[in-house]
């Protein structure tokens, strides 16, 4: 029998961006709010002195434990999915602050049409433009009404960058100046200008300045260490979860945050929810938590795999392309970021020297920034060109031809270790009938519960726009300077690596209760008091990365739950989503 | 309590603990590797050149922790050094540690599959086969590690551990030398390894409960962190593989250095270093 434990105005699963934001606001609201997060606690001083690239990128140290829990995968419908079983093949944040702990910092607004992409599209290029099959729908919130919450996440955060010179309207600059740009980022805004585009530094959350946030929240100046991605920051210099909204969330007193709690159930009664059920890890003690508001914060998979567990909502099923729950799933990887790596003869970078979102990039292949009569796809992305800061284990890049070992092998892996550039595409991957989420009917986890099931092919269009994308990669390597050049093959079938952490969809937003699960505050349709926040909501993938619009989201979603416990009921209006008929 | 004795306290006629007693370094606080080594170089070995003050770690690296039998460590070390190979750039795998660097990971959680989804039912591929039948042909699906290059196959896929793979693998090399040239692996021609190495690195070579490539991928990407990781996990010895490369090593910042156009050079620096040793 689980423990019962006192009510709270607001239960909170997760403690990354979403969870954390989401926890922040209410507490500073004067809601009493507990969070709960399955990871362990981890805080700045856990990352001082450990740059250890075996250990943090080969060995995985910040990602889920994969032992009692993973997910399966299968391309078809038809197929038996498998069981994806080690962390280099899946890879997810864990701990406090989740995800967002390891993030690299690029940051990216998405743009006005990522959110009306379906009847924008067809508005300018006709029905017919969006391929059978293909189930994007508009988000049912406006760019224009995303802005402010934007603006306040990316204040929050203490974004450091520059406007895109084709972005949308902004009410406030970043609120810090973009980084220094080392000569590899100055060469490749140098070239693309040249060549009649429109390059900016990539806006980041390394910042550029010490900085103290809306909340009082302290942050240092990057250091361009290079143990960013993957890494926790030791200098509080990258803004994350746990520099900015966990010690805003806990000077409230008003927050209990409780980590090794993994929430396993939404418990719920007569269509509301009443509360979580979780285990302590530690000891194997069942807790339930109530509470008057349950926000599901956490990442995408667990959001999904949550509410199935829990039997809320009605499970999409591709057969019938009817209901909600794991409808639409999408994400960022593989297919995006390809491009073209250039080999240098004369030029030598200082490529070990960097940060995570230390780069230069250009939106003139995003969203309808271009025609795209004459392309067979739709919407696009960012051509990014970062510095990291490479590790030495990484960087064997060598041109194609090269044996994979031997003496040749090492020679020519020595040689271009500071003398090449990677160029990519991030296209913005578009949903389809056939992707989607649901229970395993095999596997399970470490409590008997089914793992989550991925069911996800490419399409053409998918190659398409990759392989367009791979083309200008290629000419911008050329113009920079490049004396070998290698362009990415673009994969014919989807390979069941879940790299980069961006996976989203599921219980995705938009107006229309008949295709969306939660409404554009995050609240699910069918249960008011149940809020679903986090990349689990994108009904399709933006062009550019995600974390910007996750915090947006998250900020969106706890002014919800404030007007919810203050007003009750369901805060938007269903509409029938006319175009989708 | 008594420190139990280490083979080396023998040969050297003290225990390194007394010493450190009675030279009051514990004590002080004092027990930081290059210290300690220097000491122990410079006073109680033949005197040496300062340039080998990091020699004693390396000696004290050297032990195998997971391969039981010699001979198929020594199998392993001549596999690790067609890979990365001893030149005029620099030192090979062997001298670099890499073999004692493999060794040390599988003892560990990644040779042991710790934070890996190792549950059943495990997918009944080709690559058991030779258990029951003997014919190759499906050898070439066999699930691939996570070293190649992407394709559509499933993975990780087998209930052998990473450890497993690896004693697996060592002893099908070996076999294969039997087979084709009946000779010991580590005696043959460098060119005879490397033909063996590449039936391995295709998938063509036999082996047990996986395909040859799996384990040919896992050995090539151990050969290249065990050449390149921090000098703490026993490879990458005295930073000879970072040297080779012009890497620094962690660094606190690089923020003065970030814009220059010039390449720089710096002079190595582990996590030993650092951490304020």
């Amino acid at each position: 029998m689980a423990k019962k434990l006192k009510k709270v105005d607001v239960v909170v699963v997760g403690s990354g961006w979403a969870g954390g934001v989401v926890s922040a606001e209410l507490a500073k609201a004067g809601y009493q709010v507990v969070t709960l997060e399955r990871g362990k606690k981890q805080e700045r001083q856990d990352y001082i002195g450990v740059k250890d690239e075996l250990r943090y990128t080969d060995r995985y140290e910040m990602m889920q434990n994969l032992s009692p829990e993973t997910i399966t995968s299968r391309v078809k419908i038809e197929d038996t999915a498998l069981p994806v079983r080690t962390r280099a093949e899946m890879m997810a944040g864990t701990d406090l602050g989740g995800g967002s702990v390891h993030w690299a910092g690029a940051t990216y607004r998405w743009r006005a049409i990522d959110f009306e992409l379906r009847s924008k599209t067809i508005e300018r290029y006709g029905k017919e433009k969006i391929p059978e099959g293909m189930t994007i729908q508009d988000w049912g919130i406006t760019y224009d009404e995303m802005e402010p919450y934007y603006d306040k996440w990316e204040k929050t955060a203490g974004i450091s960058g520059e406007p895109d010179p084709l972005g949308d309207k902004r009410s406030n600059d970043y609120p810090n100046p973009p980084m220094l740009a080392s000569p590899a980022v100055k060469l490749f805004k140098e070239t693309t200008k040249r060549m009649g585009y429109h390059p900016f530094q990539v806006a980041s959350g390394n910042l550029s300045q010490a900085y103290t946030n809306p909340d009082g929240e302290k942050l240092n100046a990057c250091m361009f260490c290079s143990y960013c991605t993957m890494y926790g920051c030791d200098f509080t210099a990258k803004s994350d979860p746990l520099a900015t909204v966990i010690p805003t969330a806990r000077k409230t007193g008003n927050c209990e945050i409780r980590t090794n709690s993994l929430v396993r159930r939404v418990l719920h009664k007569d269509g509301k929810a009443t509360g979580v059920m979780f285990t302590d890890t530690r000891t194997g003690i069942e807790y339930e938590q109530p509470a008057d508001v349950v926000v599901l914060g956490a990442f995408s998979f667990t959001n999904n795999r949550l509410l199935m567990l829990s039997d809320i909502g009605t499970q999409y099923d591709p057969t019938t392309r009817k209901g909600t729950i794991g409808r639409n799933f999408n994400g960022q990887f593989n297919i995006t970021f390809l491009g073209a790596r250039g080999y240098f003869e004369k030029k030598k970078f200082n490529l070990y020297m960097g940060a995570g979102a230390l780069g230069g990039t250009m939106s003139d292949f995003a969203g309808d920034n271009f025609d795209h009569s004459d392309v067979d796809f739709i919407n696009g992305g960012g051509i990014e060109m970062r510095q990291y800061g490479d590790g030495a284990i990484s960087t064997n890049h060598v041109p194609k031809g090269t044996p994979k070992w031997g003496p040749e092998f090492k020679k020519n892996s020595i040689h271009y270790a500071n003398r090449s550039l990677v160029a990519w595409y991030t296209p913005a991957v578009m949903s389809w009938w056939h992707n989607y989420l649901d229970l395993d009917p095999t596997y399970k986890d470490e409590y008997g519960d089914p793992l989550l099931r991925v069911t996800n092919r490419y399409t053409d269009h998918d190659r398409n726009m990759a392989k367009f994308g791979i083309e200008k990669c290629s000419e911008i390597m050329k113009e920079m300077g490049a004396d070998i050049i290698d362009e990415d093959e673009v994969p014919e079938e989807f390979d069941h690596i879940y790299s980069g952490g961006h996976y989203a969809g599921g219980i995705i937003m938009g107006a229309d209760p008949e295709t969306s699960a939660v409404n554009n505050y995050l609240q699910m349709w069918e249960m008011d008091n149940l809020f679903v926040v986090g990349g689990s909501a994108f009904p399709q993938f933006g062009g550019h990365h995600p974390t910007s619009t996750i915090g947006a989201l998250a900020y969106r979603a706890a002014e919800g739950v404030e007007k919810y416990l203050k007003e009750g009921g369901q805060l938007a209006e269903a509409k029938q989503a006319t175009l989708n008929a | 309590m008594t420190e139990p004795r280490q083979p080396e306290d023998t040969q050297k006629g003290i225990s390194r603990r007394n010493f450190m007693k009675n030279t009051g370094l514990l004590a002080g606080g004092l027990v930081g590797g290059s210290l300690f080594g220097g000491l122990l170089t410079n006073q109680l070995q033949k005197p040496s050149a300062p340039a080998d003050m990091g020699k004693e770690d390396t000696h004290l690296l050297e032990a195998r922790t997971f391969f039981s039998n010699a001979e198929d460590f020594l199998i392993l070390s001549a596999a690790t050094e067609r890979l990365f190979p001893k030149d005029d750039l620099g030192p090979g795998a062997i001298e670099l540690g890499v073999p004692y660097f493999i060794d040390r990971q599988l003892a560990g959680e990644w040779g042991m599959n710790g934070k890996e989804y190792m549950k059943g039912p495990f997918l009944q591929t080709g690559a058991v086969d030779p258990y029951e039948s003997q014919a190759d042909t499906t050898q070439d699906q066999g699930p691939n590690a996570e070293t190649q290059v992407p394709t559509p196959a499933f993975r990780y896929q087998t209930p052998m551990t990473r450890g497993d793979i690896f004693m697996e693998g060592v002893h099908a090399l070996e076999q294969t030398a039997q087979e084709k040239f009946e000779m010991n692996f580590r005696k043959l021609e460098p060119e005879q390894q490397d033909e063996i190495l590449q039936m391995f690195d295709s998938g063509k070579a036999k082996m047990n409960g996986v395909a040859s490539t799996t384990f040919f991928n896992l050995l090539l990407q151990t050969t290249i962190e065990g050449a390149y990781a921090d000098p703490v996990y026993g490879g990458n010895r005295n930073m000879e593989g970072w040297r080779m490369k012009e890497f620094p090593g962690p660094r606190m910042s690089y923020t003065a250095d970030i814009e220059k156009e010039d390449f720089i050079v710096m002079k190595p620096e582990s996590l030993r270093n650092y951490q304020g040793h």
